[in-house]
């Protein structure tokens, strides 16, 4: 063979080997996290480890549309992980655990499947874990899934303002506490203000006074923010169960009853409406809370135990009342 | 008008004689080529971002549609990588003299598909599955090592590249295409091939294969299957092979009569139309048909696509020929006349590509820096935006591109009607309403 036939079929096959094994190579030692839609496969991988105290490096690529990245009970800002396009982020954990990643952008009717947990080892650099709180609704004994629909219904909406000048010649020191508030719902309130000579419309706003002191300015504006980012999609901006989601849901909900045979239709996957005061002047705050800690079994609600901490999940509850309260502003 | 022999320049002709440019371009065309498959099946699945997509559909096609063919005509097909491999190991050589006993099959390609029926149903099946193609980087990506191991397998069985002559979905219309170019290779005087022994140009020799192209040059006429490999000129001992500057549409002067090269014109005049209307128009239903491969609105789309190509397009077509009171047989009538339809097509499909190159071309700089979206920036331009370029040019553009078409081919439509007898007026009026349709389409 001549040389120059030889040197051409040595740098062709080269060319060849490395056009293929290079990009393979740093395709391999490049460990993308891709997010698809659920219906595609949600996050994939969605098992990560991680140490305790080491810096955690992922990068994310999206193979279908615009998605997010936050991780729940962490302070931190979501990454958007645009199609095609790869995004960093860096964590690191103080304490170890089971920690919930999350899509934050309503990426299809699917969207809150998506998620994904980081499971990280060692031994806590931020002091003694604190044990576990047993939500309220298990230490009150509720049961969240049985209906608590109000039998009676304000005439007009209940008008904090209202409540509290009406609520200036009466003591409800023991009807203000905390305690009372999160383990009853208005109409219990108002039940008990039956003993007071206020007509019926003036007991709920002595109640919609009552809900305003147990919040404040700051928790209803961050449970606003929250609501809108995470529970709109599905709930409605105006709460009234009308989110871009809801119609798909509906009918996904009402598919995959029919395949099971049953004759429950689409009840099962439609959001809760929030402007329905039966349904909201009927449910205490524990009960509000242990369905948004721990979703709503069998229907489209996610569990949101892993994502929020328990006062993000106070907030949003309180933001919830405002959708049949008037409060001040 | 004059030709020009662009071989008499010494420096032309030696950087044609000589193997080792070629090489060059060649290594590169098929590294490039062989990146692009892996692209397409380990890069991001996000076509807009996938060197497979942006590569091949957008920057090969603006290059093939708007520069080579109408000025090189089979001129890609010259750099083309798809047939090396096959080609290296059918001969067994890269550059050494062929040698004397084939190593395959080496089969004549059966008679009866000595046509370009296979390209115009290759070109079809394409056409049909391109909204999911131009867009998914692993169906590209499968696609491409379809073609690159489908040619391998071909020369082991036949003789010659059977790939590029009788089954490329886009050697077809090159090839129809290139008789517009003004470039052409062709011999200098016929009395020399008559009287050359062993016709080495078709055969092989020392110097160099025989036509990989299975054509005997001391017969070309038109441009249609020299794939321009410049195989010839090495291998002619006479000197008698010229590469040549011509005027444009110099082929089309003497009409083809072939049926095969007559539907092409059909297939992609029509498919020029129908592509400007799915990808380009706002139809959402039409665009989730063509896109929805499989399902029933996808069939309906497809037979309305096969419809307008196989019925309606040549049906109204043949209405203005019936007339022709003369003994020319309709066919030969039929596919004179398809002529006509060859600018026209081309300039469909260059004002066609115009659009949606220039809305996508931005994505080329972004896919360069990072082509398998693994989040590099070798350039630094993987994070630019992007941008439709020259927009506000894009319709005056396309407007020349359209209204020059039809002035081209009414010519050409009075020179074909003259050839065969009949009168050039309906197959112009036909011409200036499908003008008008995709006047209507784009703009």
């Amino acid at each position: 063979m001549k040389r120059s036939e030889l040197i051409s079929r040595l740098l062709i096959i080269t060319g060849i080997l490395l056009t293929i094994g290079a990009p393979l190579y740093l395709w391999k030692s490049t460990p993308l996290i891709h997010a698809q839609m659920s219906e595609e496969g949600g996050w994939t991988p969605d098992t990560i480890k991680a140490e305790v105290g080491e810096p955690l490096h992922l990068q994310f690529t999206s193979d279908d549309v615009m998605h997010g990245f936050a991780v729940g009970q962490l302070d931190m800002e979501s990454v958007d992980i645009e199609p095609g396009k790869v995004a960093d982020v860096t964590l690191t954990f103080e304490k170890p655990g089971i920690y919930t990643f999350f899509c934050t952008r309503w990426c299809g009717v699917n969207h809150w499947r998506m998620r994904g947990t980081i499971e990280v080892t060692g031994t806590s650099s931020a002091g003694e874990d604190l044990p576990l709180d047993i939500p309220l609704y298990v230490s009150l004994g509720l049961d969240i899934d049985a209906p608590h629909e109000s039998p009676v219904v304000p005439e007009m909406q209940p008008s904090a303002v209202h409540g509290r000048t009406r609520a200036e010649n009466l003591d409800l020191a023991n009807l203000i506490e905390p305690a009372l508030y999160k383990a009853s719902s208005p109409y219990q309130i108002f039940q008990q203000l039956d003993s007071t000579a206020l007509l019926e419309t003036e007991e709920w706003d002595v109640v919609a006074y009552i809900w305003q002191t147990n919040t404040t300015p700051e928790s209803l504006a961050n449970g606003r923010e929250l609501y809108a980012q995470n529970c709109a999609a599905c709930h409605g901006e105006s709460g009234a169960g009308d989110g871009v989601f809801a119609d798909d849901m509906a009918a996904a909900g009402k598919a995959s009853m029919e395949s099971m045979n049953s004759s429950i239709e689409s009840m099962m996957q439609t959001p809760a409406n929030f402007t329905d005061p039966k349904r909201v002047l009927g449910a205490r705050p524990a009960i509000l809370q242990g369905k948004i800690l721990r979703g709503g079994m069998g229907t489209g609600m996610p569990m949101w135990g892993s994502i929020f901490t328990e006062e993000q999940i106070w907030d949003l509850v309180a933001y919830l009342y405002s959708f049949q309260f008037e409060y001040e502003e | 008008m004059a030709k020009i022999e662009l071989t008499r320049n010494r420096f032309i002709k030696n950087l044609l004689m000589n193997r080792y440019p070629q090489l060059a371009v060649f290594f590169v065309m098929l590294v490039g080529y062989i990146f692009a498959i892996h692209a397409g099946l380990i890069g991001t699945p996000v076509g807009s971002h996938n060197f497979s997509i942006v590569f091949v559909w957008i920057a090969w096609w603006a290059i093939l549609i708007l520069i080579a063919v109408p000025f090189f005509g089979r001129g890609w097909c010259a750099v083309c990588p798809i047939p090396l491999p096959a080609e290296w190991l059918q001969r067994g050589a890269v550059l050494a003299p062929p040698e004397k006993k084939p190593r395959w099959l080496n089969l004549r390609w059966p008679k009866a598909l000595r046509n370009i029926w296979l390209q115009n149903i290759s070109f079809l099946l394409l056409a049909l599955f391109s909204s999911v193609l131009l867009t998914t980087p692993n169906i590209t990506g499968i696609a491409l090592a379809v073609m690159l191991f489908g040619a391998i397998g071909l020369s082991t069985i036949f003789e010659r590249r059977a790939f590029c002559r009788y089954l490329c979905p886009v050697g077809g219309f090159i090839g129809i295409y290139a008789q517009t170019a003004p470039i052409e290779l062709r011999i200098k005087d016929k009395q020399v091939c008559a009287s050359c022994v062993g016709k080495p140009c078709y055969n092989g020799s020392a110097a160099g294969y025989g036509c990989p192209w299975d054509v005997f040059p001391g017969g070309l006429t038109k441009n249609t299957y020299c794939g321009l490999c410049m195989e010839c000129i090495r291998t002619c001992p006479h000197d008698n092979i010229a590469v040549n500057l011509r005027p444009f549409s110099a082929d089309l002067a003497k009409p083809s009569t072939r049926m095969d090269e007559a539907f092409k014109a059909f297939i992609m005049f029509g498919s020029a139309m129908i592509y400007a209307g799915v990808l380009l128009g706002p139809w959402g239903a039409l665009k989730d048909a063509a896109y929805n491969v499989g399902t029933g609105a996808w069939f309906v789309y497809a037979a309305v696509f096969l419809a307008i190509i196989f019925g309606i397009l040549p049906g109204a077509f043949s209405l203005g020929l019936l007339k022709g009171n003369n003994n020319i047989p309709f066919r030969q009538r039929f596919a004179s006349l398809s002529t006509a339809l060859i600018p026209l097509g081309l300039m469909f499909w260059v004002a066609f590509s115009l659009s949606f190159v220039m809305t996508n071309a931005s994505y080329i700089m972004a896919a360069l820096s990072d082509p398998l979206g693994l989040g590099w920036n070798l350039f630094g331009t993987a994070n630019m935006a992007w941008q439709p370029m020259l927009t506000t040019l894009l319709a005056p553009a396309q407007t020349l591109a359209l209204v020059g078409g039809l002035i081209w081919s009414a010519r050409t439509a009075q020179k074909a009607a003259n050839e065969v007898r009949v009168s050039s007026i309906p197959l112009i009026g036909y011409c200036f309403a499908a003008t008008a349709f995709m006047l209507w389409l784009l703009l």
